[in-house]
């Protein structure tokens, strides 16, 4: 078998020839499949690998078991302890790095060309044979632990666990990935074992490269990196509805700036209004200065450094959801100008300028994304997990620009309801009706 | 002032792994204006991509005494608006192109960037020109803005009990130099910051002779040329401009020992802070093997701090040494430990102590010292997929009293740093008389004694 490719010439911004980037298709001899562009500017290449599923395929009763399986990779593998394994990859100025959320595992790699055959040794030992040392088990938990209980007290992390936990209750998205004190101080190395069974696997894996390697090359790399991973993994969750009611939840915490995170349901990333949806966001809490909340919110009034809103199309949910910060007696302001803004918005959409000034914004910014190995590599294998083809980096401005008023007033109809919008505050807020919950 | 009519034309770093630097290196050129202000063009050609950027070097250790904060404050108000510009404009404008925007504010230096299509350059130019002369803000942007700065600091720090140690910290080592003052500024007197303030920093510091320009992406050195000399060429600069002298520190005689309570600690930890000397301009060498002695104490798993306390004895979750060499003025050098379950924080610093000690006395692993120094050259490699952080290598250089010659001289000044000379640097440096021992905990008096 040989490392089968299909090639694709994009053009991006459709200005310059240097704006020109190919997107190969490589499938490796042994069926493994990656997207590629191909860069030898720089000697060295980024490797991006997801496996869906993540921190969700948690096995009931096992909470933060994949986090502290991930936490380990890097520990020791193949014969090496974590010492061992930590000089090797720093003789090699390998830079790897392993990661989890909800709905993934995230390992990035870049390595120089010199050096690339024992990085991809080394990465494969930590994906394929990690030790899970006894040892190494101890020392990684002790370290969760000093984090989970960091967030008890951290008005960030108690604010979205308090948010997902009314949310999702008992499915895996309803608590932190991290685990619970009690749930990660009984996990056993069984369990850590269990965990990257299920994780781990190729029936999961997206691949994508950027830099100084060939089509033939990387497919080389990858059966060589990811054919002795198990073939299939565990199963994925259930989908889960999303159901709110309008109100405030106050979590009292003693702190002088109370931290708000609001939201409802959102829409799939499949849905085929995402990108109307996407734009009505962008004109409501979108992250530059002009964006609706910033303007009435930080700039006319002063109440707050930054306020935000995203939609969050998880795997197996989907969520809009904003966030906020004001000192304890102005936050009750900022909720009221918040949700305003949410009703003007289901109510009005927007307008024709309005819009026309975030088409060009979107449209103007998206070739700029791609400007390193590193990025390049980031936006391929995410293009990869929501079911785009490489043809999306040519069509996505056009289906942007093609939007019109009529599309986001029906999107903000559908998904923008200020009747279910709810708040949890943490803080000592002044002035806020609303539930109390105990700390 | 800086007066250089010649093009100087670098081809820099020169890469020491031989097919790595045969495959085309980063491309720095530089040049001044007649005006004083000092150019720096970085050519990537990868994507039509540009990063505009312009550096004052002005930060809040310029502060007057009594304003502390009004750097920063001024740096939000150039969004506010100029005699040619609506609030709001700017950023609006370089939207509208696809771009995005931002500012910062540090100790030694106030920054100004944009990132768009490599053909909007001029325009960017033509707008961060305006508002380096022709601010114009009323007193209500000054009142809204002042609400919006005070609730950053509510989030950084106040929220933040670690953030309230570092201020505290922060203050205790630096006795009399403005270092010791938070970027952000002190609560009540970022509470009382007014227009007059703000304007007479701008009008002090903001000119073309305290400037330095950086443009990094898709550009040519001739062409950057032609755009500077069109929209910064005709401002005038600041006759007034005096050289930064700032008040120095006296004799340090008294170890200073503090302990921060905050009940939303859940995880304790020690710090020791030191007095450190910082990178000099064309004297580099104490300031290189202080960064090489931070990377052998603290730079990951196989360092001797991590592998003592966390690997074998097992006393702490994490343990690391900072350094950050870059600055107009003496800098610090940091260690911190963060205990294990179960052990406290006198136990903790005591760990800490024996293993600076033996540190000392046993020198350092060949081989250790061996893999640092290639990371640094591969990092010389990876640098170059991120124009942004080259860009910013460039202009914190700048702005911290240093020259390009000293930021290309850099990476050879790291590599020719011996075990002597770390050891050396360690022994200068680590002298408690010039040293800040901080304990962060919770305000459960029992969780010392566990």
């Amino acid at each position: 078998m040989k490392t089968f490719v299909l090639t694709l010439a994009l053009m991006l911004g459709a200005v310059t020839a240097r704006a020109e980037m190919v997107i190969q298709e490589v499938t490796s001899p042994g069926g493994i499949k990656a997207w590629l562009v191909e860069e030898p500017t720089i000697p060295f290449v980024s490797l991006e690998l997801r496996f869906k599923g993540g921190a969700s395929l948690d096995a009931p009763g096992k909470r933060g078991a994949t986090n502290l399986m991930v936490g380990l990779l890097e520990e020791g593998a193949a014969g090496m302890d974590a010492r061992g394994f930590a000089e090797a990859a720093e003789a090699i100025a390998a830079r790897l790095s392993f990661d989890v959320g909800d709905d993934t595992v995230a390992v990035s790699a870049s390595f120089l060309t010199e050096t690339q055959d024992e990085a991809v040794r080394l990465l494969r030992a930590a994906l394929v044979e990690p030790a899970f040392e006894p040892q190494a088990l101890e020392r990684v938990r002790a370290q969760v632990l000093s984090s989970v209980r960091s967030d008890l007290k951290d008005p960030d992390a108690i604010a979205s666990a308090a948010f997902d936990a009314m949310l999702f209750g008992d499915h895996p998205y309803g608590s932190p990935y991290e685990g619970t004190e009690a749930s990660v101080a009984a996990l056993t190395r069984d369990d850590i074992v269990a965990a990257h069974r299920a994780a781990l696997a190729r029936d999961r894996v997206y691949v994508s490269a950027a830099g100084d390697i060939s089509a033939e090359a990387l497919g080389t790399l990858l059966d060589a990196l990811l054919s002795d991973l198990p073939q299939t993994g565990a199963p994925m969750p259930q989908p889960v509805e999303v159901v709110t009611e309008g109100g405030v939840t106050v979590i009292p915490f003693d702190t002088p700036q109370s931290v708000a995170v609001f939201g409802h349901a959102g829409m799939d990333r499949h849905h085929p209004d995402f990108f109307a949806a996407y734009v009505m966001n962008e004109i409501l809490g979108g992250s530059g200065f002009e964006a609706r909340l910033m303007e009435e919110v930080r700039e006319k009034r002063g109440l707050t450094y930054g306020v935000y809103s995203y939609l969050v199309p998880k795997d197996h949910a989907a969520l809009y959801m904003g966030r906020v910060a004001s000192a304890n007696d102005r936050i009750a302001e900022t909720v009221a100008v918040i949700r305003a803004e949410w009703e003007r918005m289901a109510r009005d959409a927007v307008g024709e300028a309005e819009l026309e000034r975030a088409k060009t914004y979107l449209t103007g910014a998206y070739p700029l994304r791609f400007d390193s190995n590193r990025a390049i590599a980031r936006i391929l294998v995410g293009m990869q997990l929501d079911d785009l083809t490489p043809e999306y980096v040519t069509t996505r401005n056009a289906r942007i620009a093609a939007l019109t008023v009529d599309d986001l007033r029906r999107v903000a109809a559908e998904l923008v309801r200020p009747e279910a919008l709810h708040f949890v505050v943490v803080g000592q807020p002044v002035g806020l009706e609303g539930g109390v919950i105990g700390q | 002032m800086l007066r250089m009519s010649a093009l100087l034309g670098i081809c820099v770093l020169s890469l020491l792994t031989a097919p790595a630097g045969a495959k085309g290196d980063e491309q720095v050129t530089s040049f001044t204006l007649d005006n004083g202000m000092e150019v720096v063009v970085i050519e990537d050609h990868r994507a039509p991509v540009v990063v505009h950027m312009v550096w004052y070097r002005a930060g809040s250790a310029d502060e007057p005494r009594g304003v502390s904060g009004v750097a920063h404050f001024l740096e939000h108000l150039l969004f506010k608006g100029t005699e040619t510009l609506e609030p709001g404009e700017f950023s609006k404008t370089v939207a509208e192109n696809g771009g995005s925007d931002n500012a910062f504010t540090s100790l030694d230096y106030t920054g100004y960037f944009q990132r768009v299509a490599a053909d909007r350059l001029g325009l960017m130019m033509q707008m961060e020109a305006d508002r380096m002369v022709k601010l114009q803000i009323g007193p209500e942007d000054i009142l809204t803005e002042r609400e919006v700065i005070i609730e950053e600091r509510n989030q950084r720090v106040e929220n933040n009990p670690g953030a309230l140690f570092r201020e505290q910290r922060n203050a205790a080592l630096y006795m009399n130099h403005p270092y010791g003052t938070p970027i952000i500024g002190w609560r009540h007197e970022m509470e009382t910051l007014d227009l007059d303030d703000a304007l007479a920093f701008y009008r002090q510091y903001y000119a073309p002779n305290n400037a330095v320009l950086i443009v990094a992406g898709d550009v040519t050195p001739d062409g950057v040329r032609a755009l500077a000399e069109q929209h910064y060429g005709p401002l005038p600069a600041n006759p007034d401009l005096a050289p930064r002298q700032r008040v120095e520190e006296p004799a340090h005689l008294a170890e200073r020992r503090m302990v921060f309570r905050d009940p939303r600690v859940a995880q304790p930890y020690v710090t020791r802070s030191y007095l450190a000397p910082e990178r000099d301009p064309g004297a580099q060498e104490t300031a290189a093997a202080l960064t090489l002695l931070a990377e052998v104490l603290g730079g990951g798993q196989t360092s001797v701090l991590t592998q003592a306390l966390q690997f074998e004895a097992q006393t702490a979750v994490y343990a690391g040494a900072f350094y950050d060499a870059t600055s107009l003025d003496d800098t610090s050098f940091g260690l911190i430990v963060v205990p294990a379950a179960g052990v406290s924080l006198e136990q903790a610093e005591a760990e800490m102590d024996r293993v600076i000690a033996e540190f000392l006395d046993t020198g350092i692993d060949a081989a250790q010292l061996e893999r640092i120094k290639f990371q640094i050259k591969a990092q010389q490699i990876y640098a170059r997929d991120d124009i942004d952080r080259l860009a910013r290598r460039y202009g914190n250089a700048l702005t911290s009293g240093l020259t390009i010659a000293d930021v290309q001289a850099w990476p050879d000044v790291l590599q020719a740093v011996t075990e002597e000379d770390i050891l050396a640097a360690a022994r200068q440096v680590f002298d408690r008389t010039r040293s800040v021992t901080g304990y962060l905990m919770g305000d459960d008096l029992t969780e010392v004694m566990q």
